[in-house]
């Protein structure tokens, strides 16, 4: 589901598998009480091994979004793949953090 | 349309049965011989239509799922999602994108929005107290014989 990996002010969380509202759940949980303890500058959400997201995912990101704005940081999103990239922009995702898509 | 092949699933709304919702409804599909991105949006319009039962229609509550799925002649994937839960007072709202009733539950509103982008066609029938009804439907391209 996740891994975290803290780098001085970076904080990356690798994402695995099929992220949808069941699992949101738990990648909420555990990086919120990462990003709260380390408070990073840089959140990274790497979806390179990401095999499905659905809106709920969305929904991960926005929120971790609007609470590492209140500590000042920004967030940048590597890796995720056409279907999820086109799911991000509906919700208007690319104006809020740098997406890189899944060619690098 | 004639109906060639048609399989019913009933499930429990509870979240851990999202991701066996969108694995039982690509392997129906899958005798239709679908591109992984046909299969790929199918799965996210139905994980869109299951989780909106689960979050929206049964909330705290635990009910009844039913999913029909539908193989019509001419390669058309048709899947009914039907619950009976709360309803939606007014679909035309439910259906803008980024409208949600859910904040506490970090829902960004994009359900329907996902669906119908994913899908060709999205209909939505529902009545307060009554449960709704989601049909989806995608007309899969057609594949050379020997390709």
């Amino acid at each position: 589901m996740l891994r975290l990996e803290n780098d001085n002010d970076r904080l990356t969380v690798f994402l695995y598998g099929e992220i949808d509202h069941h699992a949101a759940r738990t990648i909420r949980e555990e990086v919120d009480a990462n990003l709260q303890r380390s408070l990073p500058k840089r959140l990274i959400f790497n979806f390179r091994d990401v095999t499905f997201m659905d809106s709920s995912g969305v929904g991960l990101i926005m929120g971790r979004y609007k609470l590492i704005r209140s500590m000042g940081g920004e967030i940048q999103i590597r890796g995720a793949k056409p279907q999820i990239i086109q799911i991000m922009r509906m919700a208007g995702l690319d104006k809020l953090a740098e997406i890189e898509d899944g060619e690098d | 349309m004639n109906i060639l092949n048609e399989v019913t699933l009933t499930l429990p709304s509870r979240s851990s049965n999202e991701g066996f919702a969108r694995l039982a409804v690509a392997g129906f599909f899958a005798q239709m011989d679908p591109t992984v991105d046909e299969i790929g949006d199918i799965k996210t319009a139905v994980s869109e239509a299951v989780t909106n039962c689960i979050v929206h229609a049964y909330r705290e509550e635990l009910g009844v799922i039913r999913i029909q799925l539908r193989i019509l002649e001419g390669r058309v994937a048709y899947i009914k999602v039907r619950d009976q839960g709360c309803g939606i007072p007014d679909v035309h709202r439910a259906m803008e994108p980024l409208f949600t009733t859910g904040p506490e539950e970090e829902r960004a509103g994009l359900g329907f929005a996902v669906m119908q982008s994913f899908m060709d066609k999205v209909q939505v029938r529902s009545r307060p107290g009554q449960g709704t009804t989601v049909i989806l439907t995608k007309q899969l391209r057609q594949r050379a014989q020997n390709g």
